[in-house]
């Protein structure tokens, strides 16, 4: 199995790391000849989204990206990535997201919470995190912290407002691997 | 480790592979914004002009900060003054995203720095080697950079702080466990420090370039030389075209390690800003605050 990471801009290494621990090879995707090497999932990190967005348009990555998306290429998407995913970025998952929901980084925060599919509190680290806002057909909602959705999934698309990289526990990771 | 100082080392981390550039007004934010910069810098004079205007420099207006905030949606950072903790904590009560406790202001300390463990929001500092690096993180920097020489659109220096900074990590990586006593007695900094450099082969927190970027091929210099992100200053809004010589130096970051790339993006950026040659200068700023 090989997972390709986003690393246009981001915590795209401390992904990496999770699938070393897990025994899962891995490849960075930085641009267009990038993309063209075999891959049976990808892993959209957490930076900035409105980087992320510039660079895969500028690279031109974005139809490329989206194409195999919506032809079931397994995708997680953390903070920033879950943004990536959303109806006004790649429009690969009916959800709306709200941007920078908790504020600045005097709001980030660290939480312990339930996760569907995870049968123990997982550990969630929020960093100017955004939230799901409302969701449509075919999407699945897997953890709710104070009222506001945290991660979801639709087919082969998993998200997460909060940062599973950023933890050693390795659950959401095997969660994903399990999709592919 | 206290929660709050992890989240500000994730905030860093969230940086990575990305350009921070410095704006002076809401338009010039929209700018670097839409140019993909991952944060920005607020500050009324960009660190040329502090040197040309010469006399003392402090922080910013807050209300210019705040119309900075508002301009744009990615994270905001300020500068204030080595070892002014007052500045410090107006900046934390606007919600500041990033404290820079930066040497391109005029020092108000010359002996100590901020005693960032007593604020929530985050710091980074300037370093010129691995002791001051360290030195900064005891104190509650959760990001470094190097000082380089701001303002002068000339790279040696950031170079020289990079290349002695990864050379000394690699020295460190390199040394029996019983020889970290000494090591960590040389550089005046903790234990515990010594050991995760040494164990890691890298700082604890996230370490990016800073000072004297000018071009494309600078920002990729640094990046080769082991930064893990770029600082831009005087080098994009003293150039000839701002908007294309940003974005070009976003991309040069992502694809620093792609000579085709970085050729492509190189073309036709504009003149450069002219620079002023480190023998030419009468302040060093990176001699402040050690």
């Amino acid at each position: 199995m090989k997972i390709a990471i986003l690393a246009l801009q981001g915590a795209f290494e401390e992904h990496r790391q999770m699938l070393l621990k897990l025994g899962v090879e891995s490849f960075f995707v930085r641009n267009a000849a990038d993309w063209e090497r075999p891959k049976d999932g990808l892993i959209i990190p957490g930076g900035e989204s409105t980087t992320i967005l510039k660079l895969l348009n500028d690279l031109s990555l974005y139809d490329a990206v989206r194409n195999e998306i919506l032809a079931g290429l397994p995708v997680f998407g953390t903070c920033a990535g879950l943004i990536m995913l959303d109806s006004k970025h790649l429009n690969t998952m009916n959800i709306q997201v709200k941007r920078n929901a908790y504020g600045r980084q005097l709001g980030s925060f660290y939480h312990e919470g339930k996760f569907d599919g995870i049968d123990r509190n997982i550990p969630m680290t929020f960093i100017r995190a955004p939230y799901i806002e409302s969701v449509g057909n075919r999407v699945e909602i897997l953890s709710v912290v104070d009222g506001n959705i945290v991660a979801a999934r639709q087919d082969n698309q998993v998200v997460t407002a909060f940062h599973p990289e950023l933890n050693e526990d390795t659950a959401v990771h095997e969660y994903f691997l399990k999709m592919i | 480790m206290e929660k709050r100082e992890n989240l500000n080392r994730n905030l860093a981390q969230m940086l990575k592979g990305g350009v921070i550039m410095d704006v002076t007004t809401p338009e010039q934010a929209k700018i670097a914004e839409a140019a993909g910069a991952c944060a920005v810098m607020a500050l009324e004079k960009i660190p040329a002009d502090i040197r040309a205007a010469g006399g003392v420099a402090r922080m910013s207006d807050p209300k210019m900060i705040k119309s900075i905030q508002q301009a744009v949606t990615i994270p905001v950072m300020a500068k204030c003054r080595i070892g002014h903790f007052a500045e410090a904590q107006i900046l934390e009560a606007i919600e500041i995203d990033y404290i820079d406790e930066s040497e391109v202001l005029s020092p108000a300390d010359d002996v100590y720095h901020i005693d960032k463990r007593n604020f929530k929001v985050p710091f980074v500092c300037g370093a010129k080697d691995l002791g001051e690096a360290l030195r900064r993180i005891n104190e509650g920097a959760t990001m470094i950079r190097t000082k380089g020489e701001p303002g002068t659109g000339d790279i040696i220096q950031a170079v020289r702080h990079m290349r002695k900074m990864q050379s000394e990590i690699r020295r460190i990586a390199s040394l029996d466990t019983n020889e970290l006593y000494e090591a960590a007695k040389q550089l005046q900094v903790p234990f515990d420090l010594v050991l995760y450099v040494h164990d890691n082969g890298k700082l604890p927190v996230v370490n990016f370039a800073a000072g004297g970027v000018a071009t494309p091929a600078d920002a990729a210099l640094m990046m080769q030389l082991g930064a893990e992100g770029v600082f831009v200053g005087s080098g994009i809004f003293k150039s000839g075209n701002p908007e294309k010589r940003a974005q070009a130096i976003v991309k040069a970051v992502t694809n620093y390690d792609k000579p085709e790339i970085l050729a492509e993006l190189s073309e036709d950026l504009g003149g450069a800003m002219v620079g002023i040659n480190e023998e030419e200068i009468k302040l060093l700023m990176a001699e402040r605050g050690k």
